[in-house]
């Protein structure tokens, strides 16, 4: 047995050897330090290495008991991607489905305008959103207030959407919303261009309207798509940090704590490795699990 | 659609009224909708307008309510303090030897790796692709933590080694190489060795040209996630001459030194957003094919 498992690794040596540069970088500078993180997190590890010493789940026990704002930025971060994933998935595809039958010109105009967004990224547009979300000069109320929307939800008073409880954490999710659009859009154009137009001809001979064909053979097909797109954007929106750090650094009291913010704040502020370490494990947890979830419920409905 | 009824007197029969009046609807919707789609596309390319123009007003004009579309006075101060009185340069040349660097070793690391993973036998070939694709998955926070200490202990701050070493493997481009690979028929590959060549003959003249397309893809995907990998080049840059570019605009709205003017950080906004754009208009369909060839070869 021994031999013959032997012969296989040397009849294999080659695939060693072009793995080789990929994997020694990994078990260097990934492998070894995530193992190190997970331990870490049973650790009281600060700045000085040599005062490291474990303390078993105490990290743990604290961070869900004794911190006055991680369990808030557990629900704010919740609150982020249980509010921008599903919006930008169905708007994705409602908007995906439309541009789909159009000419190849249209269509760009739409693609290059939803991933502008997405090439700008986190800090370019963080910094435009904080002047257009401003409460004295801002564009935003200039436009609500403008076209008499302020009036009706605000009794025209200039609202400050990062300065308030209520408004802060919609606001940053607005923007990190509009980077989200880019990605799972031209997924799903690739996804509806792969469905055989066959499949519809066959469906209007039957005598089906348009929104049957949609629920019947579009979604149904899709699914595969929908599945890759929602589990990347999850994992992607629950590691919202950019919006938060440039724009209300958590606050106002702590409307706008995120779970990233907070290790940024632990390790990098602070240098609480071990605290942060267990809330990057929580964090890991919470997304798996997630994940899971996600492949469970899609899968299931593919009979 | 042959159903078409009209009676003896050339009135339309009721049958064909509800026909009518449903193709009217939907194609009232159907304008609704892209009425709706077109509000969504202004209002995503609206923030990158504002921008530009506001790196062109000078304070009290960038402050002004209402808010002049066109500025009034437009300056160039903002650009010159940017450019002059801050490395904005320096950051621009960082952020693209990081990205470029990410990109580079990407593409070696995945190509090499995707080979093997998509044409090789070998024992652990199944776990360590997995290994490397949940990776993928999991958020970078765990690990990047003990590489901070990791780092401090090799005295790469500032450097350009140290923001690019966690990324000098990516999984996402291995998983697309190996996609990729799977599709090269395998005839080619028996046909070159039956003419004597080895396997890194085999593999730099076979496998890396017909690889193209993946290629390209990773390069571009890496370039961009290199260039927007904010966590850690903050993290990894106490000198204001090593910042990346998106770093050191950030800073300049935070810098403790009394804040600057709108108009600058517009501007900084601006020139941090200009490359990544030229970037994409230039390399558009690459972008568009990568991100399907790697969903679809999925």
């Amino acid at each position: 047995m021994q031999g013959h498992f032997m012969k296989r690794v040397w009849d294999g040596r080659w695939g060693y050897i072009f793995i080789a540069p990929a994997m020694i970088p990994f078990l260097i500078f990934t492998g070894y330090p995530l193992i190190q993180g997970i331990l870490l997190s049973f650790y009281n590890a600060g700045v000085n290495r040599d005062k490291w010493e474990y303390i078993g789940l105490k990290n743990y026990t604290n961070l869900l008991t004794r911190d006055p704002v991680f369990p808030i930025a557990i629900k704010n971060t919740f609150l982020f991607v249980l509010g921008v994933v599903p919006t930008a998935m169905i708007i994705c595809l409602f908007v995906a489905v439309l541009i789909f039958p159009m000419s190849q010109r249209k269509q760009t105009f739409f693609r290059a305008a939803f991933y502008m967004p997405v090439v700008s990224a986190g800090v370019v547009l963080s910094m435009v959103w904080v002047y257009i979300y401003s409460q004295e000069y801002g564009l935003l109320n200039y436009i609500l207030e403008a076209t008499g929307i302020l009036n009706l939800i605000n009794g025209g008073e200039k609202i400050g959407w990062l300065a308030q409880t209520d408004t802060a954490l919609v606001s940053l999710a607005i923007v990190v919303l509009s980077w989200s659009l880019g990605q799972p859009l031209i997924l799903f154009l690739a996804g509806l261009a792969a469905i055989p137009e066959a499949l519809y001809d066959a469906a209007k001979i039957d005598g089906a309207n348009s929104w049957q064909a949609f629920w019947r053979i579009t979604l149904p097909l899709l699914r595969p798509t929908i599945l890759f797109v929602l589990v990347v954007t999850t994992i992607a929106v629950f590691q919202v940090f950019v919006v938060v750090q440039l724009m209300t650094l958590g606050g106002p009291a702590n409307a706008t704590q995120t779970i990233v913010y907070r290790i940024w704040v632990s390790a990098f502020t602070t240098f609480k490795f071990g605290y942060a370490s267990a809330m990057a494990v929580i964090l890991l947890a919470i997304v798996s699990v997630l994940a899971i979830i996600q492949f469970k419920l899609l899968d299931r409905q593919l009979t | 659609m042959g159903r078409t009824f009209i009676n003896s007197d050339n009135s339309l029969t009721l049958e064909e009224r509800r026909l009518q009046r449903r193709y009217l609807i939907s194609r009232l919707l159907r304008y609704f909708a892209l009425a709706v789609v077109i509000f969504f596309a202004i209002a995503l390319f609206m923030p990158i307008i504002w921008m530009i123009l506001g790196s062109f007003k000078i304070q009290r004009v960038a402050l002004a309510y209402p808010p002049e579309f066109i500025p009034s006075n437009p300056t160039l101060e903002n650009w010159i303090h940017l450019l002059v009185d801050r490395p904005s340069l320096q950051w621009l040349i960082n952020s693209f030897i990081v990205a470029g660097g990410i990109s580079l070793f990407g593409v070696i690391t995945s190509t090499f790796a995707g080979y093997a993973f998509g044409k090789k036998e070998f024992p652990g070939r199944t776990i360590l692709f997995w290994i490397i694709l949940m990776t993928m998955m999991l958020p970078r926070q765990i690990y990047l933590i003990p590489l901070f200490v990791l780092m401090k202990n090799l005295g790469w701050f500032n450097s350009y080694q140290g923001m690019i070493a966690p990324y000098l493997v990516y999984p996402f481009g291995i998983f697309l190489m190996r996609q990729f690979m799977q599709s090269i028929p395998d005839e080619l590959l028996e046909a070159g060795r039956m003419d004597g060549a080895n396997e890194l003959q085999l593999f730099w003249s076979i496998v890396v040209p017909l690889s193209r397309p993946a290629i390209g893809a990773i390069a571009i995907f890496g370039f961009m996630a290199g260039w927007n990998d904010y966590l850690w080049q903050l993290v990894m840059t106490t000198d204001e001459s090593w910042m990346t570019l998106p770093v050191g605009i950030s800073k300049l709205t935070a810098s403790g030194v009394g804040s600057i003017d709108i108009g600058v950080g517009m501007a900084g906004a601006t020139f941090a957003f200009i490359p990544m754009l030229l970037i994409f208009l230039l390399f558009q369909r690459h972008f568009i094919k990568g991100i399907t060839v790697g969903a679809l070869k999925g």
